[in-house]
């Protein structure tokens, strides 16, 4: 990933950066410009919102086949996490093991490195999320 | 609107075919579409290429060009047109042809679809396969398209119970169809041991619940029923297309367990045709993953959400069972040179209702649908079929 395309992204990735819409309630991440159930009517209107972070698994994986960026992590953990406020994101699980991962246990986000371009030797940070109850 | 027919078909047999290129591939199955037609090129009015992503397996960009030079539709300057939807490119560039013979705008149309994957080594290959998913909020965090079906395989056995076993069956059902068809790239048949015992791609899934590597091409000419008729006297017409887009990353769907594009598609084309579900009598489905035939199966109607681990149990979509799905091996067994698949779906559909799928065949087949996928659910298409 170039260097602009994720410097663009760095407030939302560092920061969970979401957006609510005032008419219907309804929160996105990562934040949207028009909210897709009011559409016309929210243009302008949208809140940006800082997520809490804290969510609960619905689904995981554990990654065996990586890209090139992800190779030197394997195996590594990626989950589904619906957040408290409503959207859900895809993250992976860190500081954990295969065992520790079931659906409807509770994470929270934590800050840290992603991946490191192979290419251009680009560091890359965001979230990640933890089990609430690790060992 | 027209009623559409197609008038023959051409496909490559598909595999890592390291001695001919992406040009070549698309000669070999147009020409033999166009020779099994009966048509000639100067009565073709338009071509329509169905693929996903030449720019970044082979650099080259403007394929349509490229492609209608070597088949001799410069001479006309016959209008070239590439459509791409990810892996779904080949079902739309088909649904692209369609909508241009019942319009009336063209008569007589070719429909190809083609993928030369096998040129960029391999960790290349499975970050190009996952541009079809969302770049910045699910591969940046290290998700490739193994890993999102992966995911909702883990969410549909805990919602509805549905064992490991059941969805690794459709792996071995569909080698054995492949193992019939001699254009597969895996004729050979495996064990439920073979598939359990296989290295992880993305747990609970494994390397031999994917879909593989595949370079190849298919084709098909379309015109109007009308015209058709001047050429056999048993055409095979599409009679409903229904396509529908949702979310580019699964996270921001309604479900993990349900494929929304695939039911509202299927109903969309049902309706088209007239048809109930259950008329139908054969249908090709887009198995990228084992779980992806399995969410296809209730997605579409077949059998009740959550049903699907059983119905694999009874073996309903077997060869003889009451609704054969993937005869041709499917995506896992006939290989998935992505924007070929929609397209390779399409002839499988016509030999089964033409009568001619030999050892493979559906007795009686008058209906058939064709069900292709993009991402992991971000676009579908869906085709039915009718022998006349
Ligand atoms: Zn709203």
């Amino acid at each position: 990933m170039t260097i602009p395309r994720f410097w663009r992204e760095i407030p939302i990735r560092y920061n969970l950066m979401g957006s609510k819409c005032p008419l219907c309630g309804t929160v996105f991440f990562p934040p949207k410009e028009i909210c897709k159930i009011c559409r016309r009517v929210s243009i302008d209107q949208m809140i940006h919102e800082k997520l809490s972070g804290r969510g609960t698994i619905l689904t995981h994986t554990t990654v065996h086949e990586a890209p090139t960026d992800f190779e030197s992590q394997v195996p590594y953990y990626l989950a589904i996490i619906e957040l408290d406020e409503g959207p859900s994101v895809l993250g992976q699980i860190a500081d954990c093991t295969n065992g520790d991962l079931a659906i409807g246990k509770r994470v929270h986000s934590v800050f840290r490195r992603v991946s490191e371009d192979g290419v251009s030797g680009t560091i890359h940070y965001g979230y990640k999320f933890v089990l609430d109850h690790s060992r | 609107m027209r009623e559409v027919a197609i008038l023959g078909t051409g496909i490559t047999r598909f595999r890592e075919i390291w001695d001919k290129s992406f040009k070549r591939l698309g000669i070999e199955a147009g020409l033999e579409a166009i020779q099994d037609s009966g048509i000639q090129g100067k009565n073709i009015d338009a071509l329509f290429i169905g693929n996903m992503a030449s720019g970044l397996f082979i650099r080259q960009e403007h394929i349509a060009s490229l492609v209608a030079e070597e088949v001799g539709l410069t001479l006309n300057n016959t209008p070239a047109i590439r459509v791409e939807g990810g892996d779904a490119a080949g079902g739309l560039a088909l649904a692209q042809g369609f909508s241009a013979v019942a319009a009336g705008i063209y008569d007589v149309v070719v429909v190809g679809g083609a993928e030369k994957m096998s040129d960029l080594p391999g960790a290349s290959i499975v970050e190009t396969i996952a541009s079809s998913i969302d770049q910045e909020w699910e591969c940046f965090f290290g998700a490739t398209q193994p890993s999102l079906w992966a995911m909702m395989a883990r969410r549909h056995m805990h919602d509805y119970g549905t064992k490991r076993e059941q969805i690794a069956k459709i792996a071995v059902k569909n080698h054995n169809n492949g193992s019939l068809n001699p254009k597969a790239q895996f004729p050979f048949k495996v064990t439920l041991e073979n598939v359990l015992s296989a290295p992880p791609v993305c747990e609970p899934l494994t390397t031999l619940e994917a879909a593989p590597i595949s370079d190849g091409a298919a084709a098909v000419v379309l015109c109007s029923l009308e015209k058709a008729r001047e050429y056999t006297s048993e055409p095979v017409v599409i009679k409903g297309v229904g396509l529908a887009t949702d979310s580019l990353a699964l996270h921001d769907r309604m479900s993990l367990t349900t494929c929304k594009v695939t039911s509202v598609a299927a109903e969309r084309a049902l309706n088209m045709a007239g048809v109930n579900i259950k008329d139908i009598d054969v249908a090709e489905v887009h198995d990228s993953f084992t779980i992806s035939e399995l969410m296809a199966m209730e997605d579409l109607g077949f059998v009740e959400k959550g049903k699907g681990g059983e119905a694999v149990d009874d073996g309903i979509t077997k060869l003889g069972g009451d609704i054969p799905i993937n005869t041709s091996g499917g995506l896992k067994a006939r290989g998935n040179p992505l924007g070929a698949t929609g397209i390779a779906q399409a002839v499988e559909i016509y030999h089964q209702l033409k009568g001619k799928a030999d050892s493979r065949q559906v007795a009686d087949a008058r209906f058939g649908l064709t069900h292709n996928m993009g991402g992991s659910g971000g676009t579908a298409v869906i085709h039915v079929m009718e022998a006349v």
